[in-house]
């Protein structure tokens, strides 16, 4: 059973074709991944699904329902969660009130319920704490939790953005480029969580990467793009097979 | 046909002014992404060193300067106020260029704030009749007076804003300013010393600022230190209009909010004419962010 | 520490009830301005300090409440009591007006807007004939509360820190509350908010309607504090002294703007006779406080953790968090 379904889809920026008429499916309660040399499109599809670009033309299906004119939010509350490439936290605010802000879409106090602190509002609080500290916890973050999501290191930062991306209860999860800048044992480290988020939660897993060794050792599913389109998809054998993207590996001198 | 005409130069020399505003909002913002708050300042700068310069050469018996001196005193105080320009980007924005947006917006303010009052502290709250003034001398066009003067300052405006664009167009600093617009951290690593690009931006906006502060001295007769407020908001509106960043829009945008504003106070009354620019403003802001020779920018949701 | 912390505040209060007998006719007066200025503040600290939406035009909803209730008394001879709902209704209404066409535009634009529609209120509080034009509305009936008429300078003293103490208490708990938090978030990173499911659009719209009903309340008691009210007194430079408070005390920091509030009218009242200096000054403070302490005299505190045990533990890491989504 697929989850998300991508139909000819075409992002144009004035003069460039940065996707063009793309399709691929996601199955549910699989890994995926969406390959492709830099500058391929791939982060400009992650923007078209969660509702930041819009597309040229072209369907987006997530379980079935439509999100082509949807708000970002409203494909969060649809159940997609993602992170970004350029770790986007709140950099001010704690680690824990960062992981907070994903269950804002699963809550529904507002002013009133603020200001005279109703029985529901107390309740929800706790529940919103709890969600949080489970999703920092899920991910191993909770001796950071109290502080600033700036001063966190490195790998602890692309873990929690992860925890706040859980904390929207989300169906599917897309992660753009998890593992840029993680050293070796913390690349393991992804694997594991990434591996877990699914079995544990049932989430599927849709994710951008580089990183090879990470990609044969968890994904199902890949799929190759380069200057937009598709030119391969299978399992990771199949595709790092094909003639088509050695050559635009290889034709282009990119890292693998 | 004669009323219509009239106005048409009313909108012009006002037109005129706001275009030489416009500008360095519009240059200042190309480069640094700066909105500048306290650009209107400068033109009330350029008016009252340029009139304290007037009255130290026509002296208090109102001796004729001649056109030579008056010449002088343009262009030094044009110059001052432009040193003016690059002291305020050193001192307070500079520190701030990496910062985030609120802060340097803040800061803004607080120089606006702090030309405006210094101004007043140092010439008084009242306000100062220029000492020299136009003679009303001039064409008759189809019924419409336009004097001498009108036409000279058009004339003068004119001739700043083509120096302007050769300079851009031509020389290599103008250039790398271009340069700079579109990518800065590129333009340092092939050895463009940005930095003094930015000062020279904020000089020449500084510059042309003044200019047109001592010409509606001398053409409005009275100045105060709150002059450059509103009018500041005006030549930003005249940026917005233009397309901010673009030279070109500056220019014309100043025109066309000058003309606007000179029928619509003919025809709605004085008292709505600030409405009327604003209204102007958040119209474009909202539908045409760009302006009318803007990009389009990319849709986003 | 906590209970320390609720102790003081009760004991500030008290001083706070107690003071108007202490106090001179001109300190009071002083004071009451003060006060003015923390339920201003408040509401502006919503807005700029929480949501991080610049607006330079937030004296237009100190005038829309002021104007709201001066002409429902004056004219439709209503009750205080009852312009104050009708005024804060307006009051909201004017900040989505102002919001809505905001909301996609980059915050340097954002302020300009918001500078222009102050403007505009204020140039509509000259022109039209039901605002009394330039020269205002005057004769604004005193409240009363049964057949007692609030009319000594300590009658509205009471009312304004009540009011105070309430906007407080009103910030506070939004702040600390879900709302509060996804505009924090908002501040923070708009798309980051977005892609967390924050509907930013609705959540901006609130914060400007929050903020103007706040702003609004303080309009509507100075109007019947003042008894007569003019457009001069909700210029632009009125809204630049609203924020400045609020940057100097520390935007989002409630403490932190009560003292700003405090700063800004108690320090040109210290500085008599240089009276002409009190802009330049606030200019120079703005420019200075930006330069060296952007946070405020007293920021806002988000990492609830010593700072001391941090420094010992991993070097952090600076990696560009500036991005394109
Ligand atoms: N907002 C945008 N405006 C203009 N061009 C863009 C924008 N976002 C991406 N692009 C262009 O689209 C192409 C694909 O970019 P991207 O999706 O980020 O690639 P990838 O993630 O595969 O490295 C690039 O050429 C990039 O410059
Ligand atoms: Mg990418």
């Amino acid at each position: 059973m697929s989850i998300l379904t991508v139909k000819n889809l075409k992002l144009q920026f004035g003069g460039l074709l940065a996707v063009n008429d793309l399709s691929f499916t996601v199955e549910k309660n699989t890994i995926s991944s969406i390959i492709g040399p830099n500058g391929a499109g791939k982060t400009s599809v992650f923007n078209m699904i969660t509702g930041f670009y819009r597309p040229t033309s072209g369907e987006i299906e997530l379980d079935g329902t439509s999100l082509i004119n949807n708000k970002p939010s409203q494909i969060t509350k649809l159940g997609m969660a993602r992170t970004f490439q350029n770790l986007r936290l709140f950099p001010n605010l704690s680690a824990l009130d960062n992981v907070k802000s994903g269950m804002h879409c699963r809550t529904k106090e507002a002013v009133w319920g603020a200001l005279f602190h109703t029985k529901s509002q107390k309740e929800e609080e706790r529940l919103i704490e709890e969600v949080a500290q489970e999703c920092i916890d899920f991910v191993g973050v909770r001796k950071y939790m109290k502080r600033s999501a700036k001063n966190l290191p490195y790998g602890a930062q692309r873990y929690l953005e992860i925890a706040r991306a859980l904390a929207t209860k989300p169906k599917i999860l897309l992660l753009d480029e998890p593992a840029a800048g993680l050293n070796f044992e913390e690349k393991q480290y992804l694997i594991q969580l990434i591996r877990r988020i699914r079995d544990e939660f049932n989430i599927t897993v849709l994710m951008i990467e580089h990183d090879m060794g990470l990609i044969k050792e968890i994904s199902e599913n890949i799929t190759v793009i380069d200057y937009g389109c598709k030119i391969a998809e299978g399992t990771p054998d199949e595709v790092l097979k094909n003639e088509k993207v050695i050559e635009a590996y290889l034709g282009k001198e990119d890292v693998i | 046909m004669d009323v219509f005409l009239q106005i048409f130069f009313d909108g012009l020399v006002m037109g005129a002014f706001y275009s030489l505003i416009a500008l360095g909002y519009t240059m200042v913002y190309g480069i640094i992404k700066l909105l500048n708050f306290a650009h209107g300042d400068f033109y009330m700068l350029g008016a009252f060193i340029g009139y304290a310069l007037l009255s130290f050469i026509t002296g208090d018996g109102g001796l004729n300067a001649g056109l030579l001196g008056i010449g002088a005193v343009f262009i030094i105080t044009m110059i001052i106020v432009g040193l003016a320009g690059i002291g305020v980007e050193r001192i307070a924005y500079r520190p701030l260029l990496t910062a985030p947006r609120l802060s340097i917006l803040i800061t803004a303010i607080g120089v606006s704030l702090s030309l405006e009052y210094a101004s007043m502290i140092g010439w008084g709250a009242s306000y100062k009749v220029y000492p020299i003034k136009l003679s009303k001398n001039g064409l008759e066009i189809i019924g419409a007076q336009i004097s001498f003067a009108q036409i000279g300052l058009i004339v003068l405006s004119a001739l700043l804003m083509l120096g302007l664009r050769l300079f851009i167009e031509k020389t290599i600093y103008g250039k790398a300013m271009r340069a700079i617009a579109l990518d800065q951290s590129a333009c340092s690593l092939m050895g463009i010393n940005v930095y003094r690009i930015i000062s020279l931006t904020f000089f020449i906006g500084a510059f042309l600022a003044a200019g047109a502060g001592i010409m509606s001295g001398v053409y409005y007769g009275t100045i105060n230190f709150m002059m450059g407020f509103i009018i500041g908001l005006k030549a930003f509106t005249a940026a917005v209009l233009g397309g901010i960043g673009n030279i070109t829009g500056a220019m014309i945008g100043g025109l066309v909010l000058g003309l606007v504003e000179s029928y619509g106070t003919y025809y709605l009354g004085g008292s709505w004419k600030d409405v009327l620019a604003f209204g102007i403003l958040i119209l474009f802001l909202v539908f045409k962010p760009t302006g009318i020779l803007g990009a389009k920018e990319m849709e986003r949701m | 520490m906590k209970k320390y912390k609720k102790h003081s505040l009760l004991l500030l209060v008290i001083v706070m009830f107690i003071l108007p007998l202490l106090l001179d006719i001109y300190w009071l007066d002083v004071l009451t301005l003060v006060l003015f200025y923390v339920v201003l503040t408040q509401g502006l600290n919503i807005v700029v300090g929480y949501t991080g939406l610049l607006d330079l035009g937030y004296a237009a909803f100190f005038a829309v409440g002021a104007y709201t209730t001066a002409i429902l008394m004056t004219t439709f001879h209503w009750s205080f009591w009852l312009t104050l709902p009708v005024a804060a209704l307006f009051a909201a209404v004017a900040g989505i007006i102002v919001g809505t066409p905001t909301l996609r535009l980059r915050s340097d634009y954002l302020a300009i807007v918001t500078l222009g529609f102050g403007e505009i209120v204020r140039i509509l509080a000259i022109n039209l004939d039901i605002t009394g034009s330039s020269s205002g509305i005057y004769g604004i009936p005193r409240p009363t509360i049964g057949s007692y008429v609030l009319s000594s300078q300590q009658d509205f003293y009471y009312l304004i820190l009540i009011v105070a103490i309430i906007s407080v208490l009103v910030v506070y708990r939004l702040g600390h509350s879900r709302i509060g938090r996804a505009w924090v978030y908002i501040r923070e990173d708009e798309d980051a908010a977005e892609a967390m499911g924050i509907n930013r659009i609705r959540l901006k719209l609130l914060s400007y309607a929050t903020g103007a009903v706040i702003g609004s309340l303080a309009g509507s008691i100075f109007a019947v504090k003042m008894s007569a009210i003019a457009p001069l007194s909700f210029s632009f430079l009125q809204s630049v002294m609203i924020l400045l408070a609020v940057v100097l005390g520390g935007l989002g920091s409630i403490p932190g703007v009560v003292i700003g509030a405090a700063l800004v009218i108690v320090l040109p009242e210290v500085l008599r006779g240089a009276e002409d200096w009190r802009y330049l000054i606030f200019g120079v403070a703005l420019v200075i406080m930006m330069i060296f302490r952007p946070q405020g005299i007293l920021p806002k505190k988000y990492e609830t953790e010593d700072r001391s045990d941090l420094d010992e533990k991993e070097e952090t890491n600076d990696k560009d968090h500036s991005m394109s989504v």
